[in-house]
């Protein structure tokens, strides 16, 4: 055949490549993909409010949990706040909340006025825990399966429907 | 209520793209007056639709209207007006939405300044540039929709922000710019595909091509060197090119739009290099697109690639197979029917214009080996690795170094019948000139360097002296000087005077890496940098500290720097923001790195030698091209009188 048909089965031989790193590419735009499926970052924090205790990630293993990255600087944190009170009303899982870069006596404060809906809170300071965790910006919830698995992330404001639909759905297949 | 308008003007635009589409090539296809006297009204229907549309978008940003998805992830009640605004754009639904409009803008003038035009020509060029606008607009609205709203329970109080990568004058005006050069390649891309669907080229064409070919190379050219401007102060490593996927993206259409400038200028002077021509105009588009499908597929991780979706890389892929798969096989179809008439011989400008080409297009497939290797090594089933700026380094400066070579004798070759021996003179005394200017350079400014430095430095010198012989012979014979002339002239030196720059930066650039405490200095050459005192700073949406640093020659103060490190509070990421100095010849660069505790803390200290050139060089190729393409022959009407009357050919089936 003729030399001009040459682009054309160049570019297509391009496009086949193309085709396969899209279908091979992780789902960036929900961002637990590096995460998901694999085993949450191991971490050993202070506890808010028992500065002499420490919170190790070991600690938690063998039961499903929920990390609940949040801080008083944070507007929307405020926004889920209710929600969390009354998802931990419910007493289905426990909550971790981790104090993310924030000063310990305005956390405490603010648990003291809004209610607290966490079992513990693990303060990460520096924030490395986080990074660990891949967190973009608070609020951010992470749902940790009882062999230590994340199995979702939610990022922003938790309601009760995301609640309903992502983790308790994910809590029941866990059970089964 | 205001978000729906926007997208509702998005719909009502696609509908008329689709009209622009349909009767611009069918009518033409007919040569139907009326079908294609529906073109230019569509045209400019749907720019004032998808203006609207944007405006909304901003309308939202400016007034916080977090109900919009868009607007509550790259928004913040703290983010200054100005940053509001220019984050329209700072993610990917609003990239698309500013792709389209510049579509529409580009198209709007294609159809105000086409009437000179045979009617089905252009009726042809404004319906392919309908398809374009089709496509984008169809994958914004199905995939990336920018007015999509929150459900009312999850609408927050306040934004996530903007990135704070993205808060930065440089960096809010660079994607516009780049779109303009990306998108302007379409007109070129458009211009192709009306030649081949009408089976017939000639000069005239290539006349008409040129200008808009040229603007959009302009475009590119700034916004290129204004995102590596950016690089090299908001990233805070000092350095101003990375080779990364989204620069590469960009630098392999200006590659291949500078090739196909050239080769217009050969289809048009001399009917030659037709299919060579169109398969240019193809291509430069291509790699626009290609640009667009790598960063916002997320199929190369990048520190540019900010969103990334493989549901929407799916549908840019289908659309870029379309779209550039469509193209080539009409490419295939109809160029072996454009032969040339004409030869030419091996020493005559436009076999240097060739040589030139051949330069160009390995540069940008040596840049997409690199880029893409990563993903055919996945394709392939191996270890997603990433290609290292080495492949780039190691090869690139080889390129450059002939191109360059080429650009100086090729200047002064004749059209057709050149030989260079009947340039001699001007050839010998060229190189004599810019050796001389180079080893001066070289010898007196900065000492011995690397050999592909000095290389490059001398052949700088070249090129800016070989491309000052013709006007300089044109004035002292007191001819014309037309602009398309000064425009050349004028670019050439920008290359000349960006490779003197970029040579000189890699080769004497003084770097160091230190950690210092307050009082203590760090010495490089003549220069030293005295670490003074380290304060609070707070902004409206960031708080960090401020380091003082002084910057002593011989022991006289010259300068004091402030290098940043700033907190954002919304997306909790620290900046680094350099504290710079520019003087005539050389940039004094400090870049505050990591607190090591006891008040010590790591400084990156740099001194760069011309560095501002590698940008003020980018700024007299842009300017150039703005010159030639404003020359007054393509203004002239002469051109179509005389293809106005032969009759428009039929395309064979």
């Amino acid at each position: 055949m003729n030399r001009f048909i040459v682009p054309v089965v160049v570019f297509l031989g391009l496009a086949a490549v193309l085709f396969v790193g899209v279908k091979h590419s992780p789902d960036k735009n929900n961002m637990a993909s590096a995460l998901l499926g694999k085993p949450a970052p191991a971490f050993e924090l202070p506890v808010l409010g028992d500065p002499g205790r420490k919170l190790s990630s070991r600690e938690l293993a063998g039961k499903p949990w929920v990390l609940n990255v949040w801080g008083t600087w944070c507007v929307e944190c405020r926004v889920e706040h209710e929600a969390l009170l009354q998802i931990a009303a419910q007493k289905r899982v426990p909550i971790v909340g981790l104090s993310y870069k924030d000063d310990d006596a305005a956390a405490t404060e603010w648990l003291r006025q809004l209610g607290n809906p966490y079992n513990v809170v693990a303060v990460d300071k520096e924030g490395r825990t986080a990074i660990d965790y891949g967190v973009y910006g608070a609020p951010e919830t992470f749902f940790v399966d009882a062999g230590g698995r994340v199995q979702y992330r939610h990022a922003g404001a938790m309601t009760q429907e995301v609640w309903e639909r992502e983790f308790l759905a994910r809590l029941a297949g866990g059970a089964q | 209520m205001v978000p729906e308008f926007g997208q509702f003007a998005l719909v009502l635009a696609l509908l008329l793209a689709a009209a622009q589409a349909v009767f611009g090539l069918v009518g033409a296809q007919r040569l139907d007056p009326r079908w294609m006297g529906v073109v230019r009204p569509a045209v400019a229907g749907h720019f004032v639709l998808v203006s609207a549309a944007i405006g909304v978008l901003i309308y939202a940003f400016v007034n916080f209207d977090f109900s919009v998805a868009y607007v509550a992830s790259n928004s913040n009640s703290a983010l200054p007006t100005f940053y509001r605004v220019a984050a329209v754009w700072g993610a990917h639904e609003g990239s698309l939405l500013l792709w389209a409009w510049m579509l529409s803008l580009w198209t709007l003038a294609v159809a105000a300044f086409s009437r000179n035009l045979p009617p089905h020509f252009a009726s042809r060029v404004m319906g392919v540039l309908g398809v374009v606008s089709f496509g984008f607009l169809l994958f914004t609205l199905y995939t990336s929709n920018p007015f999509d709203r929150l459900p009312v329970e999850q609408i927050p109080a306040d934004g996530r922000d903007l990135n704070p990568v993205l808060q930065d004058p440089a960096l809010a005006i660079h994607p516009p710019l780049l779109y303009m050069g990306y998108v302007g390649f379409a007109v070129a891309y458009s211009f192709a595909c009306a030649a081949m669907l009408e089976g017939k080229l000639d000069q005239v064409w290539a006349r008409w091509t040129r200008p808009w070919t040229t603007l959009a190379w302009c475009f590119l050219s700034v916004g290129i060197a204004l995102g590596s401007w950016w690089a090299y102060y908001e990233l805070g490593w000092g350095g101003y090119w990375f080779w990364d996927p989204v620069e590469n993206a960009s630098f392999m259409p200006w590659l291949v739009g500078t090739a196909l400038i050239h080769s217009l200028a050969v289809t048009e002077k001399r009917g030659l290099f037709k299919s060579w021509t169109l398969l240019l105009a193809i291509l430069a588009f291509s790699l626009s697109l290609l640009g667009t499908f790598l960063v916002r597929s997320g199929v190369l991780v990048s520190v540019h690639s900010f969103a990334a979706d493989p549901s929407r890389g799916m549908f840019i892929l289908g659309f870029l197979v379309l779209m550039i798969g469509g193209a080539l096989i009409l490419y295939a179809w109809r160029a072996p029917l454009l032969k040339s008439q004409a030869g030419f011989e091996g020493g005559a400008r436009e076999a240097f214009l060739l040589y030139n080409n051949i330069a160009l297009v390995l540069g940008a497939l040596v840049v997409l080996i690199g880029t893409l290797a990563p993903l055919v090594n996945e394709a392939l089933g191996k270890k997603s690795i990433s290609v290292g700026p080495g492949w780039f380094s190691r090869l690139f400066p080889y390129i450059a170094l002939a191109l360059l070579t080429l650009v100086a004798i090729g200047i002064h070759a004749a059209w057709k019948r050149g030989r260079l021996g009947d340039s001699r003179g001007r050839l010998f005394a060229g190189l004599g000139a810019g050796v001389i200017a180079g080893l001066l350079i070289v010898s007196i400014g900065f000492g011995p360097g690397k050999w592909q430095s000095a290389l490059g430095i001398v052949l700088g010198c070249w090129v800016i002296v070989s491309s000052l012989f013709d006007p300089v012979d044109r004035w002292r014979r007191k001819l014309t000087l037309p602009r398309a002339v000064i425009g050349m002239t004028i670019a050439h030196i920008g290359l000349g005077v960006n490779v003197i720059a970029i040579s000189t930066v890699e080769s004497y650039t003084i770097e160091r890496d230190v950690a210092v405490g307050v009082g203590e200095s760090v010495t490089m050459g003549r220069y030293a940098y005295r670490f003074d005192k380290l304060e609070p700073v707070e902004g409206p949406n960031y708080d960090g500290v401020r380091a003082e640093i002084t910057v002593l020659r011989d022991g006289q103060p010259v300068t004091v720097l402030h290098p940043e490190k700033r907190n954002y509070w919304v997306q909790r990421s620290t900046m680094t923001e350099a504290g710079i100095h520019s003087k005539w010849n050389m940039d004094l660069f400090v870049a505050l790195g990591e607190n090591l505790g006891g008040g010590r803390w790591s400084l990156r200290a740099q001194l760069r030698p011309l560095i501002d050139y590698v940008w003020l060089a980018a700024g007299l190729m842009a300017l150039g091209g703005g010159l030639a393409a404003s020359d007054r022959r393509y203004r002239s009407r002469q051109a179509v009188e005389s293809t106005a009357t032969s009759t428009p050919t039929a395309p064979a089936t």
